[in-house]
């Protein structure tokens, strides 16, 4: 039996300033998390990678990451990983967690 | 300090121009990012987790007042007021935008420093001793050598596409400080029973998946054979290494699998050849090289200034216990700055902190500073007359900390608050560990006692070589440390030994303060260092203090 789809955020850094963006469900691309589309299907999520994958004057390096609902029915990430993503490094207070 | 010759500026001037085309071809997407990603990582540029990062070489370590000047002129124009310094000797940029570093690569050609060969399947910058050319145990100084590797390597179109990357390390000293034994090559300069100057050539060592301590290819190459030499081993590793698994690439695992013994015949076979295909010339441009490296004009000048403070000034007492070096000029010091203020991520610089260790260099030290692998600043040239006088400019810029050697001055890579390769987080494991031992006001009656934390199994934070050695790994979606004791990245050099399970991050500190600890309680005086307790009474100890439950169970 093939596994449960997890859903997911589509993710990629931006060419020119290299940070963090996520697609939301307007198919913008934006730089909060919590404004990101959750993907609840494996099929949509892979044809929304293949389309961001033809955006190469924008993005690089698309990818699918696992995340869930939170209790305000917000995307948050499930892996350490991504949750620094969605703030920057620990050490200063730079990138999204002073920006954004 | 060698300046670039002709050749050099037309080069680097050359290879800039290029890139900034690549660039706007990537922009205006008349590249593709596959095919612009091995161009930017030649040129030092990764993405990272956050943002750009721009690797920028120091090679061997050195530089000048006017290049760390720029340096802090490069990080206030295009980056965020800081840089990173690596345990390569390189500087790190963690924030620029991909349309600034041509740019930022221009800035850095006016002061004749480059980020090429920084990445990718090449030589890397030759790493060399920070204390090179001032040294009290040096036997010669290593870096016109180095240098002349940098110049054969660099854009040496046989090795621009290796089957990994390929590290150099030299050392001109006994006393290795430039863990020339976990290098693809490591060279330590010797003379033979006649007095001739040569090399002894180590192959094989590195650290990462697989870690191994590097084996003796040649006891004795005369000075004359070391481009053919070297070439040689290139060429064999070229030819034979593994290409057909990443993780099985390095010449390491090619020693490894084939004995040392076969590699160096395969070696000396080719030597024969390649050695008809020099013909001097490189011996000639070694000479020019060397006479740039002439030792500074030293001052001669009363020093009784130095034991006025120490008499006088309790702190500067205890800088100077610490970061006080022995020059082979007596009336000099080596002093090392540390760049590991407690509760600092190690390694990282301000524009400010660069701008004044310049002035500072220009003033008191002969214009010359150097990066350390350990991720500190070396002043190599101070007069003993002018050391308090540095010790108050540094105090001024907060880089008086006294604590090179101690548990705080830790290694540490940049981890997965910026790398894109990590398994887990490094900086705030050393910021946490420094300032705990600084509250306890511990470091200085614990001593000699490194540590050295990576992020992931890549090791660029050389923790198999830390007297604790800490590894920082994803363990199902949660972060979790590894420790390893008993390593050592001198000429004694040690992988450490994995002390058992690892511990989340909340459970660390009070780890490292178990192990630490017990080391207190079973040393034999205070002269028995960390390393020579382990050395003494192996792991044992070590490990029931750090899992008591278990050495209670097994009772």
């Amino acid at each position: 039996m093939a596994r449960a789809f997890k859903s997911k955020v589509l993710t990629a850094n931006r060419l020119i300033e290299g940070d963090v963006v996520y697609y939301a469900a307007d198919g913008s691309w934006v730089g909060k998390h919590e404004d990101a589309l959750l993907i609840e299907d494996e099929a949509e999520g892979n044809a929304l990678l293949a389309e961001a994958n033809k955006l190469a004057n924008y993005l690089v390096g698309p990818y699918l990451a696992d995340a869930i609902l939170n209790d305000q029915g917000k995307p948050v990430p499930t892996h350490f990983r991504e949750a620094f993503r969605t703030r920057g490094p620990s050490n200063y207070r730079h990138g999204k967690q002073a920006e954004v | 300090m060698y300046s670039y010759n002709e050749f050099d500026r037309a080069f680097i001037t050359e290879r800039n121009k290029q890139f900034r085309s690549q660039v706007e071809r990537r922009i205006d997407g008349s590249l593709t990012e596959n095919e612009f990603k091995p161009l930017r990582l030649m040129n030092g540029l990764y993405l990272q987790l956050h943002a750009y990062m721009l690797r920028v070489a120091i090679p061997y370590g050195t530089l000048d007042g006017a290049k760390m000047r720029q340096l802090a002129f490069i990080a206030d124009k295009w980056d965020k007021g800081y840089g990173h310094f690596t345990t390569r000797q390189n500087i790190q940029y963690n924030w620029p935008k991909l349309p600034d570093v041509p740019d930022i690569l221009e800035a850095l050609a006016e002061v004749e420093m480059h980020a090429i060969q920084t990445s990718g399947n090449c030589v890397r910058n030759v790493t060399a001793d920070h204390f090179a050319g001032a040294a009290a145990d040096e036997i010669e100084d290593p870096r016109p050598t180095a240098e002349l590797l940098r110049q054969w390597s660099t854009d040496h179109p046989e090795f621009a596409f290796l089957g990994r990357k390929f590290k150099i390390a030299i050392t001109g000293s006994p006393n290795d400080r430039a863990v020339t034994k976990a290098h693809d090559i490591g060279l330590r300069m010797v003379r033979n029973a006649a007095g001739e100057p040569g090399y002894e050539v180590v192959v094989g060592g590195g650290l990462g998946r697989t870690p191994m301590i590097g084996q003796v290819l040649r006891d004795f190459l005369p000075r004359e054979d070391l481009l053919p030499y070297i070439e040689s081993i290139l060429q064999v590793y070229n030819t034979f290494g593994r290409r057909d698994n990443k993780y099985k690439a390095r010449i390491k695992i090619m020693v490894f699998e084939h004995g040392i013994d076969e590699i160096r015949q395969m070696v000396e076979d080719r030597f024969k050849i390649q050695r008809e295909v020099f013909g001097g010339n490189d011996q000639n441009l070694f000479a020019d090289i060397q006479a740039a490296f002439a030792p500074p004009e030293y001052k001669s000048a009363p020093t009784e200034a130095l034991d006025a403070a120490l008499n006088s000034d309790p702190l500067f007492r205890s800088f100077a216990d610490t970061n006080l070096a022995e020059h082979k000029n007596p009336d000099y010091a080596i002093v090392s700055i540390s760049i590991k203020a407690h509760g600092q991520t190690p390694g990282d610089a301000t524009s400010d902190q660069m701008r004044a260790m310049a002035d500072i260099a220009e003033k008191y030290g002969h214009d010359e500073l150097r990066i350390s692998h350990e991720q500190n600043v070396i002043l190599p040239h101070v007069h003993k007359g002018d050391i308090y006088k540095v010790y108050q400019e540094l105090r001024k810029v907060g880089l008086a900390t006294a604590n090179i050697g101690l548990i705080s001055d830790i290694i540490a890579c940049p981890g997965m608050d910026y790398c894109a390769l990590a398994t887990a987080r490094s900086i705030p494991i050393a910021q946490e560990i420094a300032l705990r031992f600084d509250e306890l006001k511990l470091e200085h009656e614990i001593g000699e006692l490194k540590i050295k934390i990576s992020g992931c199994i890549n090791a660029c934070g050389h923790h198999h070589v830390g007297h604790i050695g800490i590894l920082g790994l994803d363990r199902a979606g949660v972060e979790n440390y590894q420790i390893t004791i008993g390593g050592d990245g001198t000429e004694t050099a040690t992988v450490g030994e994995r002390a058992g399970p690892g511990f989340a991050a909340e459970d660390l500190l009070p780890a490292i303060e178990r192990l630490v600890q017990a080391y207190l309680e079973i040393r034999k005086d205070r002269s028995e260092t960390f390393l020579q307790t382990y050395r003494r009474l192996g792991i044992g100890p070590f490990k029931a203090a750090l899992y008591p439950a278990e050495s209670i169970a097994a009772e």
